[in-house]
């Protein structure tokens, strides 16, 4: 018997070295977990059919001396990631059956490190929601109470770590997705420097938004992760060479920003704040100096997200026509076949974005909505930049209230939106973020805290998310 | 706030509603927009109305890959095709 739930990948990669248990015996203790809790938790869509060759091959590497760090770890994928042979569907109706034909830049370097790859795990629908309720595959439920949500849109990576279904999960982020399920699921959740991690093979969302990111059990699995996964890729347009990667920040001043103001907003849940409290209380304890942020444009981050994201998103998604692959359905004509594909295709909420997309890129409200939120983004990332020059990181909690239960947003969209509040800006503004488990709520809900560091300062968060993990 | 005109939109977006769901629809975005027309006020230091810069980053367009080695792989996921050729409604 392994124990997993302290499994980090260096004590994996230590116990697989010395021979303590091998990457297949690691990988059917895995299969085993989840054979006995999927069914109830709905974390995995599809658990590949290649599972023990992956680890075969693995337990090759480590005879002949071949193998790294991620040798043998076992990951789950969000089925939004191209993984060339496989399904993958961003769990949506319109893509049922459909099977990659090339593998996505973060998944061929995973095979190159000779990770093994478990499954695909659900998801809101096109990564469109925060609690996986969106799904075409039914929604999944928190290992930690199953009446309520894991987060979203990344729920199923995030749920499937938690019930120790995987060792490391792997996510994408456009407002949130990979640290609001984190925090709910009681995880470490990175959403890295836009432009530091390829999203070629990751079906897209909002492309000036988009990033993929790891979940894990602590920081420094989240920086092994990320550390491999963060390299320049020729594939991606918006990647960044290495050599343009500048670090703003030189040395760590122990100064910690916190914007008092954005956090009196209305609805944040009384125990999210006091438990934020203490957090700061525990810094301040530790030497860290905490003062407080002035940051007048960014508590707009989520109205702007709500414009540039369907506006984005009902362009990016204009490739799904029942033509060239996925569903195709009947028609009289080519409107009428593109139409009804995509009336049924696509679920409530797809179809909600898209049209709020087409509405505010339209003739007469272009100026308005779009061309105005691209100005307001400019300002949020000039302040966001300039205070975290002045400051090592932003302090904020990771959302607003713990895991919600299910059912209880899903009929109101604004009030689901509003779970992202704290997490949008570090996306509009293109910095990296990392929510991180800060302790629990009496009825045992986990909760989150989030850093935000400047761009490329992803060791930033790292340090600093170390030292805090020892304080609590 | 003047009302949404859902059917136009459906028609943009190329989506079919349901008569069921244009009242609901029409409902949520209202509210969203009400939600999001809340930067409509808001003062901002620039106003040039441009997106970042941009210069071109694609390369050559030659042909890399071994001619046909992807066909298979592709033409298994279209809906329907003839003799490796896409096939499509009738456009004109």
């Amino acid at each position: 018997m392994i124990s997993l739930s302290k499994l980090t990948i260096k004590s994996a990669h230590e116990a697989m070295k010395n021979g303590e248990f091998s990457a297949r015996e690691l990988a059917e203790e895995y299969l085993k977990v989840i054979q006995e809790k999927n069914p109830s938790i709905n974390a995995y869509i599809e658990v590949y059919d290649d599972v023990l060759k992956q680890a075969d091959m693995a337990d090759d590497r480590f005879k002949n001396g071949r193998a790294t760090l991620l040798t043998g770890i076992p990951i789950a994928l969000k089925d939004n990631m191209l993984f060339s042979g496989k399904k993958v569907s961003s769990s949506s109706h319109i893509l049922d059956g459909y099977v990659a034909t090339y593998d996505g830049t973060v998944v061929s370097i995973l095979k190159k490190e000779g990770a093994v790859l478990i499954g695909r795990t659900n998801m809101d629908e096109f990564a469109m929601g925060s609690s996986t309720e969106t799904s075409n595959y039914g929604v999944t439920k928190n290992p930690f109470d199953q009446e309520r949500v894991p987060g979203g849109s990344s729920g199923g990576s995030a749920a499937a770590l938690a019930m120790d279904g995987s060792l490391v999960s792997l996510g994408s982020d456009t407002g949130g997705s990979i640290r609001q399920p984190a925090a709910f699921c009681g995880l470490v959740g990175l959403h890295p420097t836009y432009g530091s991690v390829s999203r070629y093979g990751l079906i897209a969302m909002g492309s000036s938004l988009d990033q993929i990111g790891p979940l894990t059990k602590t920081v420094e699995d989240a920086e092994i992760i990320f550390n491999a996964i963060s390299k320049y890729d020729k594939n991606d347009s918006t990647s960044i060479p290495e050599e343009k990667r500048i670090k703003t920040q030189k040395s760590l001043k122990k100064k910690i920003g916190i914007p008092q103001s954005f956090l009196s907003g209305e609805g944040i849940d009384p125990e999210v704040l006091a438990n934020f409290s203490q957090v700061v209380e525990k810094l301040k304890g530790s030497g860290y100096e905490i003062v407080d942020v002035s940051l007048p444009y960014t508590p707009y981050s989520l109205a702007v997200y709500y414009i540039l994201m369907p506006a984005e998103a009902s362009t990016n998604l204009s490739r799904f026509d029942g033509i060239r692959f996925g569903l195709r359905e009947d028609g009289k004509d080519l409107f009428e076949e593109y139409a009804k594909t995509r009336g049924s295709g696509f679920g409530k909420e797809v179809r909600r974005r898209i049209l709020l997309g087409t509405y505010v890129l339209s003739h007469g409200y272009y100026d308005a909505y779009y061309n105005k939120a691209i100005l307001v983004r400019k300002e949020i990332e000039k302040e966001l930049n300039k205070i975290l020059e002045e400051v090592d990181v932003i302090l904020t909690p990771s959302t607003p209230t713990p895991a919600f239960k299910i059912g209880e947003k899903s009929k109101d969209p604004v009030s689901m939106y509003l779970s992202d509040i704290f997490t949008v800006p570090a996306n509009i503004a293109k910095v990296p973020a990392i929510s991180i488990p800060s302790g629990k709520t009496r009825d045992g809900l986990p909760l989150g805290i989030q850093f935000i560091g400047p761009r490329f300062g992803e060791d930033i968060l790292f340090k600093i998310g170390k030292d805090f993990e020892s304080l609590v | 706030m003047h009302q949404i005109d859902v059917d136009k939109l459906s028609r943009l977006a190329r989506i079919d509603i349901t008569d069921e769901e244009k009242e609901s629809l029409s409902k949520d975005l209202e509210s969203i927009l009400g939600y999001i027309k809340q930067i409509e006020s808001l003062e901002v230091k620039e106003t040039q109305k441009v997106a970042d810069e941009h210069h071109n980053i694609f390369r050559e367009d030659e042909v890399l890959n071994d001619s046909g080695s992807n066909t298979d792989a592709f033409v298994e996921e279209m809906p329907d095709s003839t003799d490796n050729y896409l096939k499509v409604k009738q456009i004109l």
